[in-house]
């Protein structure tokens, strides 16, 4: 367990007064503040952190404890006589006001709770507290491979030990969200459900390269099939597919195969593009008589 | 799951603890519709999302009306701006 130094996460001195905590408490807050940053565990992370320095400094009473026994927090003896000491006052804390209102127990820290104990709790941090009568949302984060989402499929997810059976249409994309009513914490007093949300993160290690409902690829032409043509077979996402290259192909030239891409999410039977680079093998380890045979048509240019 | 649509303000204030002008605010800068259910003054059970946003923004950081409009504004802007950056780190893979 580790000393929190209370002053310094408020970024206060020592000998501020409660004015100034309280100012720089709310400062820290409109930055810091969850609704403003939504999805950054770090911004949430530190909210938490200046909510319990101000539940301690913000009340004259919590932070006089805090400032006796708090310094001398790695001798153990001042520290045990001062939790015997909470034990006989009947832990009684109150609280520095106008917390955050989803502020409970479980979102203070080992050395608040081992100082301030446990009977501590969101309901009596603050005068302010808003309730809540919606549900909360959940965040879910699922992992696929990019060869799952190709087509659309069905499939259980346990969010919070319940079941929810979800059908995940084709052409989902890497970081989308998608959000599925009601299926959030429940609401209280008769309250609206709260939503769950589910972004999905998509791996993909085939040698197609995704954009949107493109798919991109390169392929590897030997220099007579460049030059002369012919045909060649390629795979594509859903299979292989012949390919005629005409004569004096060149180097990095693109081909489309319409219709060859990744299906287009929501829109059944639809699909986006393939785009083949060819890439053309200079052939290496020439022999004798293929050299003579270079020259002859180099001379002829 | 018990379905309401509609829910009436006054219970919404006296759950919240805010006063009925709050919301009155809150219409007034076209934040949220106020609808009228029967005799009541009812807000979507959709709106209730965003409504509690705000009233945690309103009661937490001393924010008003107008503050919220314009931080929901902002925040719709850095919403497309993230959704912008991951569409546009997705294309950056087509180069790596």
């Amino acid at each position: 367990m580790k000393y929190i130094d209370y002053y310094k996460v408020l970024g206060v001195k020592k000998n501020a007064s409660q004015k100034e905590i309280k100012n720089a408490y709310k400062k820290l807050a409109r930055k810091y503040h969850p609704d403003l940053n939504p999805g950054d565990a770090a911004a949430e992370k530190k909210f938490k952190e200046i909510n319990e320095a101000n539940v301690v400094l913000g009340n004259p009473e919590n932070r006089k404890k805090y400032d006796k026994y708090g310094k001398d927090w790695e001798h153990a003896e001042e520290f045990e006589k001062a939790q015997k000491q909470r034990q006989q006052q009947g832990a009684r804390w109150s609280g520095g006001g106008g917390t955050y209102s989803d502020f409970s127990e479980s979102d203070f820290s080992d050395f608040f709770s081992s100082m301030f104990g446990g009977g501590f709790s969101g309901a009596s941090a603050g005068g302010g507290r808003s309730r809540r009568f919606r549900g909360q949302d959940y965040n879910a984060e699922l992992h696929l491979d990019i060869k799952d989402v190709y087509k659309t499929h069905k499939r259980t997810l346990t969010v919070n030990g319940k079941n929810i059976r979800l059908t995940i249409p084709a052409g989902v994309k890497n970081g989308q969200t998608i959000k599925i009513k009601g299926h959030g914490g429940k609401g209280v007093n008769g309250g609206p459900n709260g939503d769950l949300y589910i972004k999905f993160a998509i791996t993909n290690n085939t040698r197609f390269k995704r954009d949107g409902d493109n798919l991109y690829t390169t392929i590897d032409l030997n220099l007579y099939t460049a030059i002369l043509g012919g045909e060649v077979t390629i795979d594509t996402f859903s299979g292989k597919v012949k390919l005629k290259i005409k004569p004096e192909t060149q180097n990095e030239t693109k081909v489309k195969l319409k219709g060859k891409g990744f299906p287009v999410y929501k829109k059944e039977g639809k699909f986006g593009d393939l785009f083949v680079t060819f890439k053309i093998k200079i052939p290496t380890g020439l022999s004798a008589k293929e050299k003579e045979l270079f020259k002859e048509l180099a001379k002829l240019r | 799951m018990e379905t309401k649509y509609y829910i009436p303000l006054g219970q919404l204030c006296k759950y919240y603890q805010v006063e009925v002008s709050f919301f009155d605010e809150l219409d007034d800068v076209g934040l949220i519709e106020i609808a009228t259910i029967g005799e009541a003054p009812s807000l979507h059970e959709d709106a209730i999302n965003r409504v509690e946003k705000m009233i945690r923004l309103h009661r937490e950081l001393d924010v008003n009306a107008e503050g919220i409009d314009v931080i929901f504004n902002l925040m719709d802007k850095v919403k497309m701006l993230q959704e912008q950056l991951n569409a546009l780190q997705e294309r950056l893979k087509l180069y790596e």
